[in-house]
Order: C-alpha cells, then sequence, then structure tokens
C-alpha cells in the first residue's frame, strides 16, 4: 500500500493532480471561512450591485442577484465533490457486483448481464438522464441516482475480465479444495485482486460524474436549491454574456476543468502503477482512453513497443 | 456462414435495444409523477374537442399495459387493447403527440430540426475524425517528443473541459468575428441563395469546431495508442527494410491497420457526441434537436422531449449496428466470440 502511494507520488501527474485536487477539497470543506460571504443568505441588492464587476470586496464581482461570485465559487466546490463521490461510489459497487458476479459465475447469468452493459452503453447518456430528470424533477439525489445507473458499465466489464483470469488460478482451486464456498471465495480471493483496479477506475468516475452533473445543471436541471458550479453557469449563460460579465461566467468553468482535470491526473496515473496490460482493456471504452497515453517520466510501462518504434523513426 | 451469423446476431440486439427504448420511453413519461400526457389531456389551452381526440388517440381510458381479466377470459382483443399498443400504434404511424408549448405535431417539429442536428453532428464529426488520425498519427510517430508531449496535454485538457464550457470560451473570443448563434442572419430568411448558404456556413463553424475538438481528443488518443502498437509489428520492419520511405509506411501499413479500432470507437463515441450536440446546440442557439431539448426542458415540453430522446435513441442505435456490419466488411477476421 505505502509503496503504492510512493510510487503514485513520484510521478509528476500523480502528484499535481493530488495537489490540484486538494485545493478543492480544502475549500470545500473550509468553505465557511474562506468565502467572505454566505450565498444561501438573503442580500439587499441595489440596481448597480447587479453582475457589478470585481472590486476589493467582492474578488470576483457580483452575479445577476448581486450576490459574491467568489463565495459561490467556494461553496460550489462541496456539491461537486459530493455528486462526484457518493455517484462513482455507487457506481463502483453496482459495476464491481456486476462484474464480479458475471465472471466468477458465468453462462447465462454473464451472457444477460453483459447484454444489459452493451445495451446501456449504446444509449446516449445525457439525453437519458435529462428526460429523467425532466420527468422526474430536479433534485441532487435524483441527479446522483441518475448519474450513478448510468457510470457502472465500464467499471463491470473491468471487474468481470479480471475476474475472468483469476478465477482461473491455482489458489483458487485450492481455496475450493479446503471447503471455501463461492460467496468467500469471491470476496476473499477474488475481491482483493481486482480492489486497486477498482479504485484507479473509481477516481475517474468521480470526474465523469462531475462533468455529467455540470452539464444537467448547465441545461437547467440542476437542483434549483443548490450554489453549483453548473447552476452559476446556467444563469450566467442566460443574463452574464449579453453584459459582458465575465467574472460571473468564466470561474465555474475553470473550477470543473480545475477539478476533472486533477481527477483525470490522478485517476490515470493510478491505473498505470496497477494495471500494467492497460491497453488491452481500454480500446472499448471511449471515456477512459486518456489513461493510455499520459507520459510516464520514470519508466516506459510497455518498453517492448518503445525498443521498436524508432525503426519508424530514424528518417 | 461465420460473417451471417454475426450480423444476425447484432441486427436482433438493435431490434431488442430498440423496442426495450420504445417501452421505457412509454414507461418513464407515464409512470413517473406528472404524468405527461394526463398533463396534455387536461391543458387548459385545448379545446374540449382537442382534449377528446388525445384522450382516444392515447387510450386514457384503457388500461396502461394489459388487461388481466380480458385476458383470463380468453379475450385476447380487448386483453391487448392498452395505452401500451395504442402508444406503439401511434409511434409506427409517425404520431408522437402534440407539443404542449406551440400546440404543433411533435413529428413535425422534429422533422424540421433532425437535419440540422445531422448537418452539425455530420460535420463535427468530420473534422473530429481528421484532426484525431492526422494529430493521433503524428504523435505515435514522434512518440516521445515535443509534438508528442504537446498533443497529449491538449488531449488532456480538452478531456477535462466541458462541451458547454469549451463553447462559451470559443464564443468570447469569437465575439465580432463570427455570429454568436442561429442558424442564418434574420435579413436572409428563407432565401435559397449562395449567400443564403455561405451565411449558414459561417454560423456552422464555431458549433462544428467546438464539438470536434471534443470528439477529437478522445479519437486522437485512441489512434496515437493504436498506431504506437502497429508500429511495433514485425511487417513495420519488413517494409522499411524494402526501402519504402517513411510516409508510405504510415500512409499504406500503420494508417490502415490503426484505422480499424477507430470505427468501433467512432460508433461507442457517437451517443456521446449527441449528448455533445445538445450542449452545443445549446450554447450556438443552433436551432436543431439540442436546442429543442433545452426549449422543451424549460418549457416542461414533455411530448416534444419524449420524442426528441426517442429519435436520438434510435439514431444512436442504427448507427451503431451500421458501424457493426461496416467492421465485419472491412475486417475478415471479425468472428463470432
Amino acid at each position: 500500500m505505502l509503496k503504492y502511494i510512493r510510487q503514485f507520488l513520484r510521478r509528476p501527474s500523480g502528484l499535481i493532480g493530488t495537489i490540484m485536487l486538494a485545493v478543492v477539497v480544502i475549500a470545500a470543506m473550509f468553505a465557511p471561512w474562506i468565502a467572505p460571504y454566505n450565498p444561501y443568505e438573503r442580500v439587499q441588492v441595489q440596481a448597480s450591485d447587479i453582475l457589478a464587476p470585481p472590486d476589493s470586496a467582492h474578488l470576483l464581482g457580483r452575479d445577476d442577484a448581486g450576490k459574491d461570485v467568489f463565495s459561490q465559487l467556494i461553496y460550489g466546490a462541496r456539491v461537486s465533490l459530493l455528486v462526484g463521490f457518493t455517484a462513482s461510489f455507487v457506481s463502483m459497487f453496482i459495476g464491481t457486483t456486476v462484474g464480479l458476479v458475471s465472471g466468477f459465475y458465468g453462462g447465462k447469468v454473464d451472457n444477460f448481464l453483459m447484454r444489459v452493459v452493451d445495451f446501456l452503453l449504446v444509449i446516449p447518456d445525457l439525453p437519458l438522464a435529462l428526460v429523467i430528470i425532466a420527468v422526474w424533477g430536479r433534485g441532487l439525489w435524483k441527479i446522483i441516482f441518475v448519474i450513478s445507473i448510468l457510470g457502472w458499465t465500464y467499471t463491470a466489464r473491468l471487474v468481470r475480465s479480471q475476474t475472468l483470469s483469476i478465477k482461473e488460478r491455482q489458489f483458487v482451486l485450492r481455496a475450493r479444495a479446503i471447503g471455501a464456498n463461492n460467496l468467500r471465495i469471491i470476496v476473499r480471493h477474488v475481491l482483493p485482486q481486482v480492489t486497486p483496479l477498482i479504485i484507479a477506475q473509481a477516481v475517474l468516475d468521480i470526474s465523469a460524474s462531475i462533468l455529467a452533473e455540470s452539464s444537467l445543471s448547465f441545461l437547467g436541471l440542476g437542483d434549483p436549491t443548490l450554489v453549483t458550479w453548473g447552476n452559476m453557469l446556467n444563469f450566467a449563460f442566460e443574463r452574464a454574456i449579453s453584459r459582458q460579465a465575465w467574472w460571473f461566467l468564466l470561474p465555474p468553468g475553470f473550477a470543473i476543468l480545475w477539478v476533472s482535470m486533477a481527477l483525470i491526473l490522478m485517476g490515470s496515473t493510478l491505473e498505470e502503477i496497477v494495471n500494467p496490460r492497460i491497453k488491452s482493456h481500454h480500446l472499448f471504452d471511449p471515456r477512459r482512453m486518456v489513461s493510455l497515453v499520459l507520459p510516464v517520466p520514470p519508466e516506459p510501462p510497455a518498453p517492448a513497443p518503445a525498443k521498436t518504434t524508432p525503426t519508424a523513426q530514424e528518417d | 456462414m461465420i460473417r451471417f451469423d454475426y450480423l444476425v446476431r447484432k441486427v436482433i440486439f438493435a431490434v431488442i435495444t430498440l423496442a426495450v427504448v420504445i417501452v421505457f420511453n412509454f414507461f418513464l413519461f407515464r409512470i413517473l409523477p406528472g404524468d405527461p400526457v394526463k398533463l396534455l389531456f387536461r391543458n387548459p389551452r385545448l379545446t374540449r374537442q382537442a382534449q377528446e381526440q388525445i384522450r382516444v388517440q392515447f387510450g386514457l381510458d384503457k388500461p396502461i399495459w394489459l388487461d388481466s381479466e380480458a385476458l383470463q377470459s380468453g379475450d385476447l382483443e380487448t386483453a391487448f387493447d392498452s395505452q401500451f399498443t395504442a402508444y406503439v400504434r401511434n409511434l409506427f404511424q409517425g404520431n408522437l403527440g402534440i407539443s404542449f408549448a406551440t400546440r404543433q405535431d411533435v413529428g413535425e417539429v422534429l422533422g424540421e430540426r433532425v437535419w440540422r442536428t445531422a448537418v452539425l453532428v455530420f460535420t463535427g464529426e468530420t473534422l473530429a475524425i481528421v484532426i484525431g488520425v492526422v494529430v493521433g498519427l503524428a504523435a505515435a510517430w514522434r512518440r516521445g517528443t515535443r509534438l508528442d508531449t504537446a498533443a497529449l496535454v491538449l488531449g488532456l485538457l480538452t478531456w477535462a473541459l466541458p462541451t458547454f464550457f469549451l463553447g462559451i470560451i470559443l464564443l468570447i473570443l469569437a465575439r465580432g468575428v463570427l455570429p454568436s448563434g442561429g442558424m442564418v442572419t434574420p435579413g436572409y430568411a428563407e432565401q435559397n441563395t449562395v449567400a443564403y448558404w455561405l451565411d449558414v456556413a459561417r454560423h456552422l463553424i464555431l458549433p462544428t469546431i467546438t464539438l470536434a475538438v471534443v470528439s477529437a481528443s478522445g479519437y486522437m488518443l485512441i489512434m496515437r495508442s493504436s498506431v504506437v502498437e502497429v508500429l511495433a509489428e514485425d511487417y513495420i520492419l519488413t517494409a522499411k527494410a524494402k526501402g519504402l520511405s517513411t510516409a508510405q509506411i504510415l500512409r499504406d501499413h500503420a494508417l490502415k491497420n490503426a484505422m480499424l479500432p477507430m470505427i468501433t470507437i467512432i460508433a461507442l463515441t457517437l451517443g456521446y457526441t449527441v449528448g455533445g450536440a445538445i450542449q452545443v446546440e445549446t450554447v450556438f442557439s443552433w436551432p436543431g434537436i439540442g436546442r429543442l431539448i433545452y426549449d422543451s426542458v424549460a418549457k416542461q415540453d414533455y411530448p416534444v422531449l419524449q420524442g426528441a430522446f426517442l429519435l436520438l435513441a434510435i439514431s444512436v442505435i442504427l448507427a451503431n449496428l451500421a458501424a457493426d456490419i461496416l467492421y465485419s466488411v472491412l475486417d475478415p477476421r471479425v468472428k463470432v466470440n
């Protein structure tokens, strides 16, 4: 474990990602102390306060309701992290269960579950999430639910393919010989082997969930009672562009970029460390392709191609 | 024989997927609170006659799924005379209901707009594939150089960037240079001239670039890793030993072999591209299906929303089927797994 952490932090992408995420986590945890105003409080507004440009009291100016943009930005980190972590935790749970069952038992169960996965892969995610939220009503937990149930397919495929190879190994046979039942073999012998991969995957999932939430909120389906980056962008897009109030429009967007960049850097670094055969798994999910390509400064993960590639490079 | 088997299996899967989407679409809009058909039927802006017509058309006096009593007594005709069968019948007749907001026929509204989204997705995807293939090939060939690193960093950055935010940034950067939204400058409306189409093309530039940049990063990353693998193959060494130039090797040997996985990826990402198109159309007010969805969400125009989702889902399912068929034609090694 400690070995993994050290390896992780030694890579620039891992270290930079961690620092970037730490900034957001600190902002979210200490929001009431960092933010100069409470964005959930009612404010007395004068006409001149609406979309007022930045000054010393309002670092990033004010929004269309006369509220401090900087404070909203700090508080918005809370919702993004909550959605990201909860949704990816739920999809990790569903994906791991489906993958383990599918890979371990095989046969009809496997066939059925994999068709469900294929089905979810073909259906366009965002339109589906949109219609569900539009009909069901807007709310934080509904958004988290929808993102979770649409986001587990890749984890399921990953865990399944790993389980298929692990269950053929000697130690599974030996465990069975001394009387371990299926549940015990899955939980005690297979699951620990796939856990590192699942964690790497879950970190990448957090970023995907945060991006999904921001898209839904931007399209006007965010939780109306909360201050979120997506909601801010929705308001800003409707009202700030014509007034050229960039201080309201740009910060939430860059905040989303910042946090998703941090998580993608961390997730793909983790994946590289725990999964040396990454290439064979990633061709099949377009969302996770990033991990294929991150530069690895200390040592190349696949030395074979590295040696032969220069033949084409020389001239 | 093997290939035929494979195709049949793919077609059956596509048909089942379509059926599930239709059933899902029916139940989503009926079971969740705020049943839209009942809302439509109670819309005070409709005349009583229109309300009655809707009631009969959607069969609201009938059971939702099956009349179980009639089924038990063996009266199959009554048993299957339900809201669901009425929905499916209406669907196959192209009858998707009436918009709450404009009272237009939903099928007509969608038909009017679908080609605009098709144009946007087509130009965006084409540009994305060209950028992705060229940059991916170059990055793989020059692996480890500055060009490679730059491509990777840019790829990562656009990866983490929400599509709509990229659109907003481009909108700000191109202010005053390119039109900020819509499909034509108002004065040009309804003219079928060269100047009109040039104006449309100018409006298409920013949405196309936004959509292309977002998709291209994925294609570039896949292309790069796929070419890196191909370049390690022995036949590349053979080609080099034969004295072929680098350009020839890249074009005839590396590109062709690396393109195959791209077809699968392009088809698989189409669902995301459609999601991206919704965001792009919203940002640039491009009057296609995506902008329609955004407006319908704000107006709670459920019949339009339902129809638009169905249209997008069907398009993506059919495109995936087409890609599977194309793949089996291009790659004779495809077998049933």
